[in-house]
């Protein structure tokens, strides 16, 4: 799985109500949600991000609620990846399950320059920045990576249980 | 090498003699839980799945207490749902009229020590303090597990917190998990089982349920304690009831010692839940509202700390007061806190999360300050991004309320 794109830096501890409010919870459609991303600390962010940017952020994002919501929203703006130095744990499934890829790299957020136009291959394990630097970035487990390559959870779940429909 | 009492539930529920930590595990799922907000993503799921009948109806139980009674058009329309999927299979639904906070309502009534608990909502670590494995998890992995009854973990490393003393008059549980978290960190205990041991055996039920409750706050994946007589009692189950607690030889990644008889009221100020001071440094600000409830705060001995402080007095400032529970709130009634609390000049409102994520029931403008007793200060957690929200303990909200600024209860107590 290989993605490309260009870059927005985040910083540390981007909590759940940061990514998607409180009140936008009873909303369920993605399109929906994802209008309302990152509202509260970028104006307009909907309107200026583009398909297949990549968010680079520090420690522990995503912390705070369980609300899949968060990454939902992040992941129908467009956004191909997030790469962080930490997630928090309920973010990071989360995102799995529903086909965002999010990547732990300690060095990426010193590193990587706002608008840089970077290149993630997962299976590979690297990040490639434009001047060709080449950062490495933890595995998956073997399980998680299909979830990944799945789409999300929902097709695993579609493959066991879709067909036998009662 | 012996185990903590997280690696035992997780054998256990994997089939196996013994895990370790880093371990990834497949584990069966005692009960699972999902609400008003995170339940409908479920729903969505297994519609988009074709397939939508659980493994075991008898181990799901869906609980209305985000918005509830529904507040909009948009949400009356999720609790439809959810009503229509319960009664299809029969699965226990808590709706209006004996709806709740969902950890608190599974603390009365489903949750027993050993079991492995998964809820679609991050507080759900609350219910470690009865010696059960509980975790937050997402919507997409819940419907999953509705499915399957089966979930992946990782098993995570423990961390020890042993209290040490007894607590002054007038500081309480959410003092000692604020200060932890304050020294922690809100990624100080990421992907770890959070342990409290020591003298929390001296704590009510209730005070370990808040100490857990914010278990999630430093990142962990669980809080946790060993059960005792109290939680048997409390989990109506005999003292028999397996060896669920941590070897004296379990290992931990870090172990700390809390000293409780020098600790001050705490407050988290805005906008991190690891931005903690002892009020006394920050007393004086001035507050627009104050809200006592939430499933850190809304159980009984929270609401019988705040009835002593608000008895024969009254509010200088708009107060909230939220049971967590309806047996809560008939307990409270028959006590006459109820009746304290409106003669005050507070409202109360029927169990739920009322404005701790900004739902309804006193959401805050522009500018505005809440002292509240709930678990999360991020920037418009509760309505507003200009909004400012200090996190406290029942005591020092109530203290707080009498005044019209963020006042330190110690000074009602005598000390």
């Amino acid at each position: 799985m290989i993605f490309k794109g260009r870059v927005w830096l985040f910083g540390d501890n981007i909590d759940t109500d940061l990514i998607i409010p409180g009140k936008y919870l009873v909303i369920t459609d993605p399109k929906e949600l994802a209008k309302h991303v990152f509202e509260n600390i970028i104006e307009s962010f909907y309107t200026k991000v583009k398909p297949g940017d990549i968010i680079v952020a520090g420690k522990n994002f995503g912390c705070g609620s369980s609300r899949e919501h968060a990454p939902l929203a992040i992941k129908a703006a467009g956004i191909s990846a997030v790469i962080a130095k930490s997630f928090a744990r309920i973010f990071f499934r989360n995102a799995i399950n529903i086909g965002l890829p999010v990547i732990i790299s300690d060095k990426a957020r010193d590193v990587i320059k706002e608008n840089e136009v970077i290149l993630i291959d997962l299976e590979n394990g690297y990040i490639e920045r434009e001047n060709g630097e080449r950062l490495m970035i933890e595995k998956y487990p073997k399980f998680l990576l299909e979830i990944l390559k799945d789409g999300g959870l929902l097709q695993t779940l579609k493959r066991k249980f879709g067909s036998d429909n009662d | 090498m012996g185990m903590t009492i997280s690696e035992k539930i997780l054998a256990k529920a994997a089939g196996k003699d013994k895990v370790e930590p880093g371990e990834y595990i497949i584990g069966k799922i005692d009960l699972a839980m999902f609400h008003d907000l995170t339940g409908p993503l479920t729903l969505n799921v297994l519609k988009e799945v074709g397939y939508d009948k659980p493994w075991d109806p008898n181990k799901i139980v869906i609980i209305f207490d985000h918005q509830v009674p529904a507040n909009s058009i948009t949400t009356a329309e999720l609790h439809k749902i959810l009503r229509a999927y319960a009664k299809k299979y029969k699965i226990k639904l808590h709706d209006v009229g004996n709806q709740g906070i969902c950890h608190q309502v599974l603390a009365e009534e489903y949750v027993k020590p050993g079991m492995l608990v998964v809820g679609a909502d991050s507080h759900t670590c609350t219910l470690g303090a009865l010696g059960a494995f509980a975790t937050g998890i997402g919507s997409t992995e819940m419907a999953a597990v509705v499915l399957t009854g089966e979930l992946w973990f990782r098993v995570p490393e423990s961390i020890k917190f042993e209290l040490k003393g007894n607590l002054r008059n007038g500081v309480s549980a959410k003092d000692i998990i604020l200060y932890i978290i304050g020294k922690m960190g809100v990624d100080g205990a990421l992907y770890c089982a959070a342990e409290f041991t020591g003298d929390v055996s001296k704590l009510s039920i209730d005070s370990r349920l808040t100490i857990c409750n914010m278990a999630i706050e430093m990142g962990a994946k669980t809080g946790i304690i060993n059960p005792d007589e109290k939680t048997f009692e409390y989990t109506n189950v005999p003292s028999s009831y397996g060896n669920i607690r941590s070897d004296n030889d379990a290992e931990y990644i870090d172990e700390i010692e809390v000293y409780l008889d020098e600790l001050l009221p705490q407050v988290a100020l805005p906008h991190s839940v690891d931005n903690v001071k002892p009020v006394s440094e920050v007393e004086g600000i001035e507050v627009d509202q104050v809200f006592i409830g939430s499933c850190t705060n809304g159980r009984l001995e929270d609401l019988e700390a705040v009835a002593k402080i608000l008895k024969g007095r009254k509010v200088k400032t708009r107060t909230i007061i939220i049971p967590a529970s309806p047996k809560v709130y008939l307990e409270a009634e028959k006590r006459g806190y109820i009746r304290i609390f409106l003669e005050a000049g507070a409202v109360v409102c029927n169990p739920n999360c009322g404005p701790c994520l900004g739902g309804h029931m006193g959401i805050l403008a522009d500018d505005e300050v809440c002292v509240s007793t709930s678990n999360r200060n991020f920037i418009g957690r509760m309505g507003s991004p200009k909004a400012k929200i200090y996190l406290v303990s029942p005591q020092t909200a109530a203290v707080t309320a009498i005044e019209g600024k963020l006042t330190d209860p110690l000074k009602y107590v005598g000390v």
